[in-house]
């Protein structure tokens, strides 16, 4: 049973996060964790335009913000978003490969903390972030889905990630939707149900 | 809208996480046995749990209450830079060998800091705080966590700038005695300084930034006039006490690596360090919301974390 899902993405991210998102229902059972490379100071942009496009409840991460189903996390500008059993921490720790967000620094985190429960999602992007990372989950059990290059703004992202994970489901962007709601629990995980957010 | 791949303020090779690489040889490696890694969260989470203990035990250094995957992230740069592959082996290397604590604690312990960094905290501090200050004959401040110092002097010379530094006194503190020292000398890189002019322009800052530094080879030699008013020492927020009571407090981007229970003793630290209607400044993603200190303070500006003690 997943319990979390990861989707990273860079160059013509706004527009597939935006369709992903809008393809999800309110009562979509699990956390969605979105790290989208962008400038450092483009404070709260991202969230407010996923937020017009979806009725789950999208906030940007502070630092120990509780993780519950319902919700899409955006990784803020300019920290690293880490995923602990239940919660993020950030840092701001060097970038990675010139990003801070790092896809693959917070991937990894997912797939150190949730192991096979996490869903790993690639998007579309211009360099090769994220493909570290989706290894780390499936090399831990998890589920590694990657946006048919085919259908992506930037092709180069979802490339390298399925080359780093050549097993990958391969989906196109306009599946991707209906895609994470197949594989979701009916209903969110109990853990999940109790531990509402604080903010 | 263009979406930068790249972190323009931060692409300086000496930015550049060089660990990033040793990520890749940890999964090249499990790649190459070509089947799931045997991990055991459980078990790895006893080996830190285990060679924080040590470190405090031997060495006295406390990081046990610090955020774990952020810990995780660290150690495991250092464990593969070191060519190790446990978290026990890195224990066996630290205890028998201090030259490896050292590398250990500069990997536990720095973190990242820029002249002016976030330039509108600056900027709402000088049209929130400012305003405020100017009511006070004396004004203390406490810089907690000030890393090498770049935010002190940004401080020193806002203050200067707004005609409030002769009244002011700055204490800024980190737990590490060596970035102290570095701070104390205030020589910063040269090649950054293009980057700090901009912050300091965008932070409202109406001079020329270079009035502030000469050039020396590569470094750039902050005005020892900035330091006159700036106490620069050693402080654990760990395991030390309050040392005074101060106007404002800023802690900014320190406390994300601290966990949640840590958190909540230092900002009763905080609290008990500010005066009534005292100020206390976060890292911007920092927040009171999830404390149980959020109902003893008012916010002066939500987007840039600027909180002012109320009870």
């Amino acid at each position: 049973m997943y319990e979390i899902v990861v989707i990273g993405t860079s160059w013509g991210g706004l527009n597939a996060l935006s369709r992903v998102v809008a393809g999800l229902p309110a009562t979509f059972a699990l956390p969605l964790v979105v790290v989208q490379h962008r400038s450092p100071d483009t404070v709260g942009f991202l969230a407010e335009l996923l937020q017009s496009h979806t009725s789950l409840s999208v906030v940007e991460v502070d630092d120990k913000h509780p993780i519950a189903a319902g919700h899409v996390y955006v990784a803020p500008a300019n920290y690293h978003l880490l995923i602990e059993q239940g919660f993020f921490s950030l840092t701001t720790d060097a970038p990675v490969r010139y990003s801070r967000p790092s896809i693959d620094v917070t991937f990894v985190s997912a797939a150190d903390a949730y192991g096979r429960r996490t869903v790993g999602v690639v998007l579309t992007g211009a360099n090769e972030d994220g493909a570290l990372g989706l290894k780390r989950i499936a090399d831990r059990g998890g589920y590694a889905i990657v946006q048919d290059p085919e259908t992506a703004e930037g092709a180069a992202m979802p490339r390298a990630a399925l080359r780093s994970v050549p097993k990958a489901r391969v989906v196109p962007l306009d599946r991707i939707a209906s895609h994470l709601i197949a594989i979701a629990p009916p209903r969110p995980p109990a853990e999940h149900r109790v531990r509402a957010p604080l903010a | 809208m263009r979406v930068p791949a790249t972190d323009p303020s931060t692409t300086g090779r000496r930015q550049e996480d060089r660990a990033g690489v040793a990520l890749g040889t940890r999964l090249s490696t499990s790649a190459s046995a070509g089947a799931p890694l045997s991990y055991d969260p459980d078990l790895e989470r006893l080996e830190i749990e285990l060679l924080l203990e040590a470190i405090y035990r031997h060495y006295g250094f406390d990081f046990r209450s610090y955020a774990y995957a952020s810990i995780r992230r660290r150690l495991w740069r250092r464990i593969e830079t070191e060519g190790l592959t446990t978290v026990s082996s890195l224990q066996d290397r630290l205890l028998h060998e201090p030259a490896m604590m050292e590398k250990v604690l500069l990997d536990l312990s720095i973190n990242v800091t820029a002249m002016f960094r976030d330039p509108t905290f600056y900027l709402a501090f000088r049209q929130r705080v400012v305003p405020l200050l100017r009511t006070y004959p004396f004004i203390r401040i406490w810089h907690a966590g000030c890393s090498t110092g770049e935010e002190v002097y940004s401080m020193a010379i806002l203050l200067e700038e707004e005609g409030l530094y002769e009244r002011a006194r700055i204490y800024a503190t980190d737990i590490n005695e060596v970035v102290v020292h570095r701070a104390r000398a205030g020589i910063f890189p040269l090649e950054r300084m293009q980057e700090y002019t901009e912050n300091y322009i965008r932070a409202g800052g109406a001079r020329s930034f270079s009035e502030y530094y000469v050039a020396k080879y590569d470094g750039a030699l902050f005005s020892p006039a900035l330091q006159r008013n700036v106490v620069f020492s050693q402080h654990n927020l760990v395991t030390d006490r309050s040392f005074a009571e101060f106007n404002v407090i800023l802690c900014r981007n320190v406390l994300i690596y601290f966990d949640r229970e840590l958190q909540t003793r230092v900002h009763g630290l905080f609290h008990e360090s500010l005066v009534h209607l005292g100020i206390l400044c976060l890292g911007a993603k920092e927040t009171l919301r999830l404390s149980k200190y959020e109902s003893s303070y008012e916010e002066l500006s939500r987007d840039e974390k600027i909180y002012r003690k109320v009870r």
